[in-house]
């Protein structure tokens, strides 16, 4: 029991030595969520987007592949909202229209995240490509 | 007393009228918006392409050119990298088990055009794994989910026709122009023609159809016997590619 000092301060330093990259994002600032530019262009009657902010934040995943399943399998390409409007279900037309600056919108919570699509290596953002 | 009550009448008539006029117009502004939903339906989607029409325009590749830029269709300079959803090749290779020595000269010198073929029983289909090539029910169309395919090749084995083609690279620097209306392919994928589905949903003809200078390329529905495919198949002698393999290839040629 004499060695409690050290014992203890050892401890701390490996404490301290283990949660170093937290305070570490926390002293730079790269863990703050970021700021995302969420609309870039207003399309005239197209003031609501296809589900409400908070259900898209957590299910606009599921939603594309719904819609991916919908057009490419079923041949159906028109989503109708339980409150009537009606939407062409496509990414790069119905998705950017709107969200236009892909890197704003898109990508940057996606890294923030550590989330990897694999949307565009297909499907194209017409800012990023003929230039 | 009555004559103003016939004038009210008149007068409400008109106005009702009136709202049943602009309804279809509302109507159709709306769809404006939303292409899809006019689309051309067929029971089986079929195409007849006359040889000697096509072969009329010497060199003319405009057909390959729309379908290939519509397409996003890359480019490379390395043949056995090519992609192709439409190309052009020689009688003899073309239609080998139909070509013999003494045929007309002419006939035996054409380019006939080549594409998928969008048979009534696609081997391809028959051997996909993941169900990334299938036919589909309502018209037909030999349709391809790129998002399901995981390049194992078994469909280019099966396919007779060499309709379809590899992705042993990324294609997009291999893209002159990239149309972003449709996606490009990536590394891994195979592709092919899918008679311009995405066209037909927008109430659009095939691009290359429509793109054909003198009309070689005729499409619809070969179920429907009022359409101008079934008049052609009717009126013209016919051939189409390895029809004894029994796949039922739905491309004609008019010989």
């Amino acid at each position: 029991m004499k060695h409690n000092g050290k014992i203890i301060i050892g401890l701390i330093i490996f404490l301290v030595l283990i949660t170093l990259p937290i305070w570490y994002n926390m002293a730079t600032g790269d863990n703050d969520r970021p700021e995302v530019e969420v609309l870039t262009k207003n399309i005239p009657g197209k003031d609501k987007c296809v589900m409400p902010a908070e259900e898209m934040r957590a299910k606009h995943m599921d939603l594309v592949v719904e819609w991916r399943e919908k057009v490419v399998r079923e041949g159906e390409r028109i989503h109708t909202t339980p409150d009537g409007r009606k939407f062409n279900m496509s990414l790069t037309h119905t998705c950017l229209d709107c969200h236009s600056n892909k890197a704003q919108f898109c990508d940057k919570c996606h890294d923030y995240t550590g989330v990897k699509p694999y949307c565009w290596t297909c499907h194209i953002d017409p800012k990023e490509v003929n230039r | 007393m009555s004559k103003k009550t016939r004038r009210d009448f008149l007068k409400l008539a008109g106005l009702t009228a009136a709202g049943i006029a602009t309804k279809p117009i509302v109507s159709v502004l709306e769809a404006a918006q939303l292409p899809q939903e006019n689309p051309i339906t067929a029971k089986q989607w079929a195409m007849v392409i006359d040889i000697r029409k096509c072969e009329e325009e010497k060199g003319c590749t405009k057909c390959i050119d729309a379908c290939h830029t519509d397409h996003n269709v890359p480019e490379f300079d390395n043949p056995k990298d090519e992609i192709k959803w439409l190309w052009k090749e020689e009688f003899h290779y073309a239609f080998h088990a139909q070509e013999h020595d003494y045929q007309d000269e002419h006939l035996r010198h054409t380019h006939p055009l080549l594409l998928c073929n969008h048979c009534e029983h696609p081997p391809c289909v028959k051997v996909c794994p993941t169900q990334a090539t299938w036919k589909r029910d309502k018209d037909g169309i030999v349709m391809m989910d790129w998002h399901r395919c995981i390049g194992c090749r078994y469909c280019m084995t099966a396919c007779p026709y060499g309709a379809r083609s590899f992705n042993w690279c990324d294609p997009r620097p291999h893209i002159d122009h990239i149309d972003p209306a449709f996606p490009t392919r990536e590394r891994g994928v195979v592709e092919k023609c899918t008679f311009c589905n995405h066209r037909l949903a927008a109430g659009l003809m095939p691009s290359c159809v429509e793109a054909c200078p003198v009309d070689a390329m005729a499409f619809g529905d070969i179920e429907d016997p009022n359409s101008t495919v079934r008049q052609l198949l009717g009126d013209k002698f016919t051939i189409r590619r390895k029809a004894g393999l029994g796949t039922q290839p739905q491309v004609y040629y008019i010989v």
